[in-house]
């Protein structure tokens, strides 16, 4: 595979109880691709962390997933009311999260935490009022 | 273990079990999402008492070998047909998550 890929979602900001189409599809894709499971799962998991905290914290937003020879790459995009203290919102626990959104099972302040954990690169760059850019990136060993 | 000999030793009725086939290697039991895909390994067994849909992909994500569904609740219709779709293993039970955990813990 010399060339890249890039899938492109939109992720609808206003149903966050059928959130997680977009990480749904990407699963897909990289299984028809036939990489590992154990790379698509961090992957799929990954970006279903981000793409939920688009969806619950943003109203929505973009992702853009690009397979290349030798690793994945996942931007979020999203216009949302951006992250004031990015140190504070990636430590485990700490989370914003309303009560209608915990009753669903979200809010334990672990996503951002995992995306981390499960990828081997990640940024986020936010400007308050502005959104966030995250940016995470699986290596293909 | 498969789901399908783990769900008849210990009594868990199947709600679904389109790969019953599939091992079971180990257990994992929480009702936080980002808990479980942060903490369950693929594979294992996932006991919870949540039942709406985002159950399903978070089950589906983080390649659980089933989802077992405690406390007698069950999945409400959009949860059971994202299931449907998806060939997730439901199992459910009265019991409540430490019993069948203790259940599971004496078969696997
Ligand atoms: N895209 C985003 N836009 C604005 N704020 C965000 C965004 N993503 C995360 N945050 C902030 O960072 C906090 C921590 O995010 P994290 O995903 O770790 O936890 P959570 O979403 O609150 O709960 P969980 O992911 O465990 O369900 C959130 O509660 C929110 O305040
Ligand atoms: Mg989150």
């Amino acid at each position: 595979m010399a060339e890249s890929i890039t899938f492109k979602f939109d992720v609808d900001g206003s149903d966050f109880t059928s959130a997680g189409q977009a990480s749904a599809d990407v699963k897909k894709n990289l299984r028809q691709l036939g990489l590992s499971p154990e790379i698509i799962r961090r992957v799929s998991i990954a970006m279903y962390e981000g793409e939920i905290n688009m969806v619950i914290h943003a109203g929505g937003g973009q992702a853009f997933v690009t397979v290349s020879e030798n690793d994945i790459t996942i931007l979020l995009s999203d216009k949302g009311p951006g992250i004031k203290d990015i140190d504070k919102a990636m430590q485990e626990g700490y989370s914003t999260a309303t009560d209608n959104v915990r009753s669903l099972g979200f809010g334990a302040g672990m996503g951002l935490p995992n995306m981390k954990r499960y990828t081997d690169f990640m940024e986020i760059k936010s400007v308050v009022g502005e959104g966030t850019d995250i940016t995470m990136r699986v290596d293909i060993k | 273990m498969t789901v399908k000999s783990l769900a008849e030793k210990i009594g868990l009725k199947p709600l679904l079990l389109p790969d019953g086939d599939r091992e079971v290697n180990g257990v994992y039991c929480g009702d936080l999402l980002s808990w479980v895909m942060g903490r369950a390994q693929c594979d294992n067994a996932w006991i919870t008492i949540m039942s709406n849909v985002n159950v399903v992909a978070v089950a589906s994500l983080s390649d659980v070998s089933c989802v077992i569904l405690a406390e007698g609740v069950s999945l409400d219709a959009d949860a059971e047909k994202a299931a449907a779709d998806k060939q997730i293993n439901v199992l459910v039970s009265d019991k409540s998550t430490y019993e069948i955990a203790v259940d599971l813990g004496k078969v696997l």
